[in-house]
């Protein structure tokens, strides 16, 4: 199998041309998405391509934009719309919660909303407490929406098409610091499932569960544990909504230990559900209480030693890890 | 506003009659509304629209059944006018499979495919940003349709509202802004929340062009309609229509009125839209008492019809509460 060297970036930006080539309904729209090639370079070189009708750059209006996707998708289109930073899209909860997952239900089953939003999300760029946050367990928690969060380059190149023909609205957060991560991805590769964890790294002595930019954190400090000796599961959900309980409990069910890392805030987060649903599925296989590592519980601070000690850091892993095995 | 009152022609009674009649069924169907509700057969949230009917009598003939209604919380006229059946908002407030929305909206969630009828929106000025795009998907598909998209006076002090009015504006949408001004927030008086209290002036600062109409006459009401909906669907953007208009009843079944005197009130009521524009036809020999005695019997039997259905619909079994959260997929 032939393989090409491609970024994230590029990855995202190669799912998007191709669902624009597949399918005449399909659009791009949001802030920046055209002449200035995306806030994060993603959509860079669209515009040219594909035009202005289909590389829609808006007004700063998040909630009027974001709505229009769903009104565009109940009218027949496949809106791709792009939001800047998940804490934009706070604008637009309105949109997102009161239509976008509730109108299928409202309606009694009669107007689906065929929507995929794009957010950026996560910290590490010293961009402070209005740009840096993980809010996508808080989108987990609302039912009619699905949660994707791809961590790797075949995710990258391959959820936007699946979620594109869901008939239901999806959302997709990328973790901005793996926009310039590169490796080789499959010169076929296209579309992937979007409803399964996977487990990119078989181990026996504790389950690793993770997601999106905690992803490469983790996968590191089971590098460091094999070094040890401690052989170390690592899941990476892929999808927070709906969660994929089965591969959890079967992980942990097996390995009898579970972490959770996940950038989000603990309290009531998705690290807190998932170790409900561990609770509620596998309590007796477990040999140790569940653990998690979150970011610390304060707004994400400017300065880099602070926001470095508010994010979850291989190391912490790896201590918890051994701390669990011991 | 448009104050000048629109000549009668003979040609048109038959209409005339019809755009009473409709007036007639949406008060009284919220009539029966209001007494099933003390009765408990209806819960929740009621809004009754008694007092604004000529709006939404007026506005619906000047729409093909191709285009798209967005409507608010107030919106059982809406969805009547739009000719949704009786029996199946009345099985929908009720709460029984029957309804249009199979009971799972309510008499603030009123949909319906058939009609292109998209709800029922009880998040003020949250059902504009969807007009918006569902016009945006017209325009991008080539469909000579036209979106109506109803909001109350509230709405304006909405941010949504402003974005939307940009948005579609600025990409020449095919939208028909329609809102309707009854002078009240809730309990919040025009002129205690807008510094502007001239509502369509707003469209202007988006070069959209603009009327306000007296909202207690249906023809005003109707005509205006036809007018903006043949530039909008001539593909000339977007077009703002502002029905000056009164509630007569309370905004929703919790409402002492405290908020505003009775003699206001009773000023308005001598406007009342179906009283004056009976007198009209009447005074213009188109209305008999023999006419209006038969549209009162066959609108009372719909209202009765209704309520019948409702009556005999069945509750949706609990075992289905899950469905609709996500599509139904055909298994792989």
């Amino acid at each position: 199998m032939s393989t090409i060297k491609i970024t994230y970036r590029e990855a995202m930006r190669e799912a998007i041309r191709d669902a624009l080539r597949r399918d005449s309904r399909v659009f791009l729209m949001g802030e920046d998405v055209g002449r200035y090639g995306g806030c994060f370079a993603v959509s860079k070189g669209l515009l040219q391509e594909f035009g202005p009708e289909r590389i829609r750059d808006t007004p700063l209006s998040e909630s009027a934009f974001v709505g229009a996707g769903i009104g565009a998708a109940m009218g027949g289109m496949r809106p791709i719309v792009e939001i800047m930073t998940v804490n934009f899209s706070l604008l637009a909860l309105d949109q997102i919660l009161n239509n976008a997952a509730t109108i299928l239900h409202m309606s009694g089953g009669q107007f689906n909303i065929p929507l995929v939003i794009r957010l950026t999300t996560g910290g590490g760029r010293q961009l402070a407490a209005q740009h840096s946050h993980s809010l996508e367990g808080w989108y987990a928690h609302i039912p009619g929406l699905k949660v994707l969060t791809p961590a790797t380059l075949e995710d990258a190149r391959g959820m936007l098409w699946t979620a594109l023909e869901d008939p239901d609205p999806v959302l997709i957060f990328e973790n901005a610091l793996l926009y310039n991560l590169e490796g080789e991805l499959a010169e076929d590769a296209g579309p992937v499932d979007i409803d399964r964890a996977a487990v990119r790294r078989p181990g026996r002595d504790v389950s690793l569960i993770t997601y999106g930019g905690s992803y490469y954190k983790t996968l590191a400090a089971a590098e460091q544990l094999a070094g040890d000796g401690v052989e170390a599961e690592v899941i990476d959900l892929r999808t927070l909504r709906p969660l994929d309980t089965a591969t959890i409990l079967a992980s942990v069910s097996k390995t009898r230990r579970a972490v959770i890392i996940d950038e989000g805030w603990r309290t009531g987060g998705i690290s807190a559900e998932i170790s409900a649903r561990i609770m509620e599925g596998a309590f007796y296989d477990l040999d140790a209480p569940v653990a998690r590592i979150g970011s610390a519980e304060v707004p994400m601070p400017y300065a880099k030693h602070l926001e470095q000690a508010a994010l979850p850091q291989t190391e912490t892993i790896v201590d918890m890890a051994r701390r669990m095995v011991a | 506003m448009s104050s000048t009152i629109t000549p009668l022609s003979a040609d048109q009674a038959g209409h005339y009659l019809d755009l009473l009649r409709q007036m007639l069924l949406i008060r009284h169907f919220e009539e029966k509304s209001a007494e099933l509700y003390t009765q408990e057969k209806i819960r929740g949230f009621l809004h009754l629209y008694i007092g604004e009917e000529a709006v939404a009598a007026g506005v619906m003939p000047a729409l093909r059944p191709e285009d798209a209604v967005v409507a608010t919380y107030r919106e059982h006229g809406h969805a009547l006018a739009r000719g949704m059946s009786a029996d199946a908002i009345m099985a929908e407030m009720y709460g029984k499979i029957e309804g249009c929305s199979r009971g799972r909206g309510g008499s603030m969630h009123l949909f319906d495919a058939a009609t292109r009828f998209y709800g029922g929106n009880a998040i003020v000025g949250g059902g504009l940003p969807l007009a918006v795009g569902l016009a945006l998907a017209d325009k991008m598909l080539n469909q000579p349709r036209v979106t109506a998209c109803f909001f109350g006076e509230g709405a304006v002090a909405e941010g949504e509202f402003h974005e939307c009015l940009n948005l579609a504006a600025l990409w020449r949408l095919p939208v028909l802004f329609l809102c309707e001004n009854n002078l009240y927030a809730m309990g919040t008086a025009l002129a205690r929340s807008e510094s502007q209290t001239d509502i369509h002036l707003k469209a202007e600062s988006y070069q959209m062009p603009s009327a306000a109409v007296d909202g207690m006459e249906v023809l005003a009401v109707e005509e205006a309609t036809e007018r903006a909906a043949a530039v909008v669907r001539a593909g000339a953007g977007p077009y703002f229509l502002e029905f000056r208009t009164y509630r007569f009843r309370a905004h929703s079944m919790f409402d002492a009125q405290l908020y505003r005197d009775k003699e206001e009130v009773e000023e308005w009521k001598k406007r009342d839209p179906i009283v004056t524009f009976a007198q009209r036809l009447q005074a213009a020999g188109i209305l008999t008492e023999q006419i209006m005695a038969r549209l009162e019997t066959e609108v009372w039997a719909e209202v009765d019809a209704s309520v019948t259905f409702a009556e005999a619909g069945a509750w949706e079994p609990v075992e289905d509460l899950a469905k609709y959260v996500y599509s139904e997929r055909p298994a792989p």
